[in-house]
């Protein structure tokens, strides 16, 4: 139990009428890579946001990083978790580059009053380097690709130095070739890293093979959960989706 | 041109108050523009603009008003914008018409001559007090000294303020900062520039400054200076052609952000933008 970083219990969270969550209950040990898949509505991005407090439970509890997930708490936490969404549509014109974007990521931790160091802008630069985007340092956020951008949001959350990481759709909207690079370097962050990985997609396609666990959510619950093996079957994800599935070959899924 | 006219307080104190109106207004004006709240600020500055006419009306300090309505607005507009309950455009759109409209209400309700109303309503830089110098010099500080103490805060939240509350930034009390700022600016403006003009000299510059740099140092920079070429240039041809200083100063802040827009070097991007789209 002591490797245990996430513990949820009977979470329920509602948005006004609609229930996004309905009692979900789920543990999640230290270094896990967990793939979370469901159809749209699911309740993925919900559970996503239950774990940085972002989301407000209506009933049950939340025990992140040994924390108990509340509004005080949620701030604490969100330093410690990082997050990366789906590419968002962002103006061109924006007055900020990629560099200080990427910066944004340590500035939770630094605190109120407190200017990034030098050391901390050549952290900033290796990251860049590390996820292939250090060319575009200084070009403005808003004039990269979808593929850049995506590359520069995880360069973020590296730069947050976080316990956990947590993606929600980092591959959707961006074209093939960038979804199998970005996919790829979120494997390598997790040798190289150990961190905590949620990973939500609704393509199955774009599942990373490391994956340990898969959990299957619909209608707001926790469906079925196990190994990539036991859970990627036709008549599984059929049921799932609510429509006939067909598995992708090995090579569609394992980048 | 005669400028012995520089030896006298009232201009003395009228380039001053255009000094700190041009820089605090710019300030707040290039967090708005750049969160893409503008309609958020007109609806602040119509709100600050009633509480002046009530304190008007009442017999109370008008800019006590002023700041009490722009602070509940922008209290009550704040979530209204976020949570999405309505849509964001109706919801101000109904906050804006009832200030709009207690405003006319509390125009009406005042006995007597309604100079004190009208002057608020236009603005004049010319007969600014002492006492309202003073206020205004010390709003100017107060918001400048923040934007720099809380600047990369700021940064975060006005260009990512999903990002910025992910990663364990306040961002909502930033956000909130950044409403209540418009609105003691705006109070603090009030009685120079006229409560229907105020928003421009907010908006203006910053649009004007947004259309020529990707470095939000240099936009604060260069909207400040557009802020007081708009106030200095709009005082004089006030002064020397004998016009309306609030108007004045409004038409030439306009004229800055039509040249800006003319030369901007973003205007590149609908072209880059459209190779992306083509390609």
């Amino acid at each position: 139990m002591d490797n245990m970083v996430i513990s949820i219990k009977d979470a329920v969270v509602s948005y006004r009428e609609d229930v996004a969550l309905q009692g979900v209950s789920l543990k999640v040990r230290k270094g896990e890579f967990i793939g979370i898949i469901g159809p749209n509505g699911a309740g993925k991005t919900t559970l996503l946001t239950v774990i940085n407090g972002l989301g407000k439970l209506v009933q049950g509890q939340a025990l992140v990083l040994g924390l108990p997930v509340n509004e005080r708490s949620g701030i604490k936490l969100r330093k410690r978790i990082g997050y990366v969404a789906q590419v968002e549509n962002i103006d061109p014109r924006l007055p900020i580059n990629v560099r200080e974007t990427v910066m944004v990521g340590r500035y939770g931790r630094l605190g109120l009053l407190h200017r990034p160091t030098q050391a901390q802008w050549e952290d900033v630069d290796r990251v860049l380097d590390m996820v292939g985007v250090a060319g575009l340092a200084q070009r403005p956020i808003g004039h990269l690709s979808g593929g850049e951008y995506q590359r520069a949001a995880i360069a973020r959350a590296l730069v947050q130095q976080p316990e956990i990481f947590l993606l929600d759709e980092p591959t959707a909207s961006i074209d093939p070739q960038a979804q199998r690079e970005i996919l790829s370097l979120i494997q390598l962050i997790h040798r190289e890293y150990h961190m905590t990985t949620l990973f939500v997609t609704h393509d199955l396609r774009t599942l990373p093979s490391i994956c340990q666990r898969l959990i299957l959510m619909k209608e707001g619950k926790i469906w079925q959960q196990g190994s990539p093996g036991s859970m990627l079957k036709e008549e599984i994800l059929s049921q799932l989706y609510g429509a006939p599935i067909s598995i992708p070959a090995k090579a569609e899924i394992a980048f | 041109m005669d400028f012995s006219i520089l030896q006298y307080q009232f201009m003395q104190n009228a380039i001053l108050a255009g000094l700190c109106g041009g820089i605090t207004c710019s300030i707040v004006g290039v967090f708005v523009v750049t969160m893409h709240l503008s309609f958020i600020g007109v609806c602040i500055a119509h709100a600050a603009f009633a509480g002046a006419l009530l304190g008007v009306w009442l017999g109370f300090n008008p800019l006590v008003g002023a700041l009490l309505f722009s602070l509940v607005s922008a209290g009550i507009i704040g979530p209204m914008a976020d949570r999405g309950e309505l849509n964001p455009d109706t919801s101000i759109g109904i906050v804006f018409s009832l200030m709009l409209g207690l405003a006319f209400l509390f125009m009406g309700m005042i006995p007597g001559s309604r100079t004190e109303a009208l002057n608020l309503f236009w603005g004049s830089i010319l007969t600014v007090s002492r006492g309202n110098l003073i206020f205004l010099a010390l709003v100017t500080a107060i918001i400048a000294g923040l934007a720099v103490a809380f600047y990369k805060e700021i940064q975060a939240v006005i260009c990512h303020r999903q990002v910025a509350l992910a990663v364990g930034i306040p961002a909502t009390l930033i956000f909130y900062g950044i409403l209540f700022s418009t609105g003691v600016t705006i109070t603090a403006s009030l009685r120079s520039i006229g409560g229907l003009l105020i928003y421009s000299l907010i908006l203006n510059p910053a649009a004007a400054a947004y259309q020529l740099t990707y470095s939000l140092k240099r936009m604060l920079l260069i909207a400040s200076v557009f802020g007081i070429i708009s106030c200095w240039t709009g005082l004089a041809t006030s002064y020397f052609l004998d016009l309306p200083s609030g108007a004045s100063i409004v038409i030439t802040s306009s004229i800055i952000f039509g040249l800006a827009t003319a030369f901007s070097p973003k205007r590149k991007l609908k072209r880059w933008q459209q190779a992306q789209l083509t390609g």
